[in-house]
């Protein structure tokens, strides 16, 4: 029997760790640690409830486990056979208890080929790797195929860049590999800067042989012979693990010189990132590589050409590597039978926002927005309304309830004004002012900006205060105009990746939320109650007792009235703190 | 050697030598050279950074422009008990900004600042990656999820006398 137990970031924060310790300490008491063996694992993706249990082989899935519930469990299901029902995952809908991870809606619909082992081993032992068929895809390449039938497979594939660009893999590797050079070099892009995706942490994390693997083949594949990860300090779970992987893959020869007795040598090192979201782009993450300031530079000439220490340098994501020992193992014509005719294969998203599991997900490429949100999702939290949904991070935008049954892949995406990006999903609800949430996403890009181009740089900065001004009621509608304007203009004149994409929330939310920024400059108001300056407190005479609570709470004065008759705000006076409605005890105060 | 126009310790200019060294004084590992010695010092005033300079023989301007580039690095030393709340998408959705106001209220410190007696250090960070358990707050390694406004004080105080 095995008890997987989720080690993520996200878990190991509400106490997975002790959850672990617990499991050993009784099982050793009770004398059953020869039998039963605790695993500690990578992320299950069903973060909403975890801490994660997962008992094997019945498959038995507890949610929110505390480390109290651990005698529970080993008394009442490992002894005694019996399931501890409170524990067991709960669908909403249905109102009964699902037992069987196999029949939860969040695990449905997925299919899970970058995350396969996220889960399922232990990370920090190379033999649960090995047993799932791990650096068997390695061994294939370097006995069976020659480079270029290791590029020629994964062209075959289809298999498209994951970290947003969605450019065909196969033709990156063959670009590199065209170019001689006495050193070439392989980099994995694990900076991860959209905020509100994780699951290059998580891959990294779960299943970090999967991504070592992967770029020995690159390297294999494009006579590359060293290997360098590029990893957020951010992360410091993923770096430990991924360090523990580099040297148990060194002791068992899949690292290092002569990997296989072919002849073949490849090693990899890390390097760090130092909080910084443009170093994500490929141009700025070597040359902060280098030792220097992240900031692009023009492409061509392109990594492949001439990239880290001016040698060709073939750079990809982590989940783009994820998928590569599978597809040599299955072969390039069963993953293409996957997803849609121009985007093969799945994709994993991180699930945020107002939806009831949040969590990490991987699906098919043509699944719909509704299926990812209301059936994965399990919906919007707390009844409300859904609104919109944004891809893409910062570089992507907002879509509407008229986009949710379009089939998701690169290319729907870009058409419907977002983009696939890294996989960051932020589901919104009623509450939600599209205004604000662009004013949100240009504060990001205005501070992350690198500085090197005048438009990217000094155009943010003004749309940025054009949308303060907005959500302040200051706005005209000449501003709205000037807004998409000046958007058109940073897209076309930045230089990286960044300038040019960084309007797209803007652009994405004026274009389908226009009622709402015009609500903003020509009503002076709100519809979703977010923005403070645009609401007003005011008091339902009916409703009002005069008790007088709510005047003598106003820390400026703001409310008059006599004892026991209704009374009044002045709005010119209140500074929107909210204490008077919390005070009034007969819901007579509301905003409007 | 003499020539430094600084005031740090005699140890401590030795540890930062050797942190230089071990990374043989090579002008392209400034980073890593700026992260271990961040670990170490806690954080990177102008005096270590023109040592660094010196040592990997670079300027002090090209030290001070990477050192301002990353947000990793700080030039001002952090609290004893660092606070940071996530300021990522999916804390933002779910009501970050209000947590940040009410530390901000609470402990009368503005993002980036340090409270006169050290305790407190007051920053934001995009996404620590649990966006399970939005919105997050770390106090040091330690994480708090799923933090309302009223829930501030209650963290605050369990660092009351420490
Ligand atoms: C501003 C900006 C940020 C980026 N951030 C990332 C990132 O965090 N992770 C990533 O893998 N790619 C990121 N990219 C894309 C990379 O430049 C590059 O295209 C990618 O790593 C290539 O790998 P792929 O072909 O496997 O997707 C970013 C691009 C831009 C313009
Ligand atoms: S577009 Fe922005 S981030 Fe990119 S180079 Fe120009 S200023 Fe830097
Ligand atoms: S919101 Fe605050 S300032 Fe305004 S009336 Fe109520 S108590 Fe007074």
């Amino acid at each position: 029997m095995h008890l997987l137990v989720c080690a993520g970031t996200g878990c190991r924060a509400s106490a997975g760790e002790t959850i672990i310790e617990n499991f050993k300490k009784e099982l050793e008491e009770k004398n059953l640690a020869g039998e039963v063996q605790v695993v500690p694992t990578g992320c299950f993706g069903f973060c909403e409830k975890g801490p994660i249990v997962k008992v094997m082989p019945d498959n038995t899935f507890y949610t929110q486990v505390t480390p109290d519930d651990v005698k529970e469990i080993i008394d009442e299901h490992i002894i005694k056979g019996r399931k501890v029902e409170r524990l067991l995952y709960k669908d909403p809908k249905k109102e009964e208890h699902v037992s069987d991870s196999k029949h939860m809606g969040f695990y449905k619909k997925q299919i899970r080929i970058a995350l396969r082992n996220c889960g399922f081993i232990n990370p920090e032992n190379i033999e649960e790797y090995i047993a799932r068929d791990g650096y068997s895809a390695l061994g294939k390449c370097l006995t069976e195929l020659t480079p270029g039938q290791v590029i020629d497979e994964i062209k075959k594939s289809g298999l498209r860049g994951r970290g947003g660009g969605g450019f065909p893999t196969g033709l990156k590797w063959e670009f590199c590999a065209k170019n001689d050079a006495d050193q070439k070099y392989v980099v994995c892009n694990a900076d991860e800067g959209d905020p509100g995706a994780f699951m290059d942490r998580s891959i990294l994390e779960g299943d970090p042989h999967a991504v070592l693997e992967a770029m020995a083949i690159c390297g294999y594949s494009t006579k590359a012979s060293i290997g360098l990860i590029y990893i957020r300090a951010e992360y410091p779970l993923a770096i430990e693990r991924l360090k523990t992987a580099i040297k148990q893959a060194r002791e068992y020869g899949m690292l290092g010189k002569d990997i296989f007795g072919t002849g073949f040598d490849f090693d990899i090192e890390m390097r760090y990132g130092a909080g910084a979201f443009v170093c994500g782009e490929e141009t700025a993450l070597i040359h902060s590589m280098e030792g220097e300031r992240g900031e692009p530079t023009v492409k061509p000439p392109f990594p492949a050409e001439s990239g880290y220490k001016g040698k060709p340098t073939n750079v990809n994501n982590v989940e783009t590597f994820a998928n590569i020992p599978v597809i040599i193992n299955k072969g390039a014509e069963w993953f293409a039978s996957i997803g849609t005719e121009k985007s093969k294969g799945t994709k994993v998203f991180a699930l945020a926002g107002k939806i009831n599991n949040v969590g990490l997900i991987e699906v098919p490429m043509g699944i719909t927005l509704r299926e990812v949100i209301f059936e994965i999702g399990g919906g919007i939290k707390d009844g409300k309304k859904f609104k919109a949904v944004q891809t893409g991070g910062p570089s992507g935008g907002c879509l509407t309830e008229e986009h949710l049954d379009t089939p998701i892949d690169f290319d729907t995406l870009m058409a419907a004004g977002s983009m696939m990006g890294s996989g960051g999903m932020i589901v919104m609800d009623e509450d939600d002012c599209m205004v604000s949430v662009a004013k949100f996403y240009l504060e990001f890009t205005v501070e992350e900006s690198c500085g090197k181009c005048a438009p990217c740089r000094i155009g943010n900065k003004r749309l940025h205060e054009i949308l303060g001004k907005i959500t302040k009621g200051n706005g005209t509608k000449e501003d709205l105009d000037l807004l998409v304007n000046m958007c058109n203009v940073i897209k076309d004149t930045s230089l990286c990746g960044l300038g040019q994409t960084s309007p797209n929330p803007i652009l994405s939310t004026i274009k389908n939320f226009y009622s709402e920024y015009l609500a903003h400059v020509e009503d002076k108001k709100c519809p979703a109650g977010a923005c403070k300056d645009l609401m007003q407190y005011v008091i339902e005479a009916d409703n009002c007792v005069g008790c007088t609570a709510c005047a003598r709470v106003c820390p400026v004065g703001a409310i008059s009235g006599e004892r026991k008759q209704a009374h009044i705000i002045d709005t010119a006076t209140c500074i929107k703190c909210g204490a008077c409605i919390e005070k009034c005890k007969f819901n007579a105060i509301f905003i409007k | 050697m003499s020539g430094y126009t600084i005031e740090l310790k005699k140890t401590d200019l030795d540890t930062l030598r050797d942190v230089c060294k071990s990374f043989n004084n090579d002008p392209g590992e400034l980073i890593n050279v700026l992260h271990k010695a961040q670990s170490i010092f806690g954080y990177l005033p102008a005096e270590i950074q023109e040592v660094v300079a010196k040592e990997l023989n670079i300027s002090v301007a090209k030290v001070y422009g990477v050192v301002t580039f990353y947000s990793f690095f700080t030039m001002k030393p952090k609290g004893k008990f660092p606070i940071s709340i996530c300021t990522g998408t999916a804390c933002y959705v779910r009501g970050a900004d209000k947590v940040l106001e009410e530390f901000k209220r609470v402990l009368k410190l503005e993002v980036g600042e340090t409270a006169q007696d050290g305790k407190f250090s007051l920053s934001c960070l995009r996404c620590v990656g649990a966006c399970g358990l939005a919105p997050v707050v770390m106090v040091g390694e330690k994480t708090y999820g799923r933090v309302s406004p009223d829930e501030v004080r209650k963290i605050i105080e369990e660092y009351d006398g420490l």
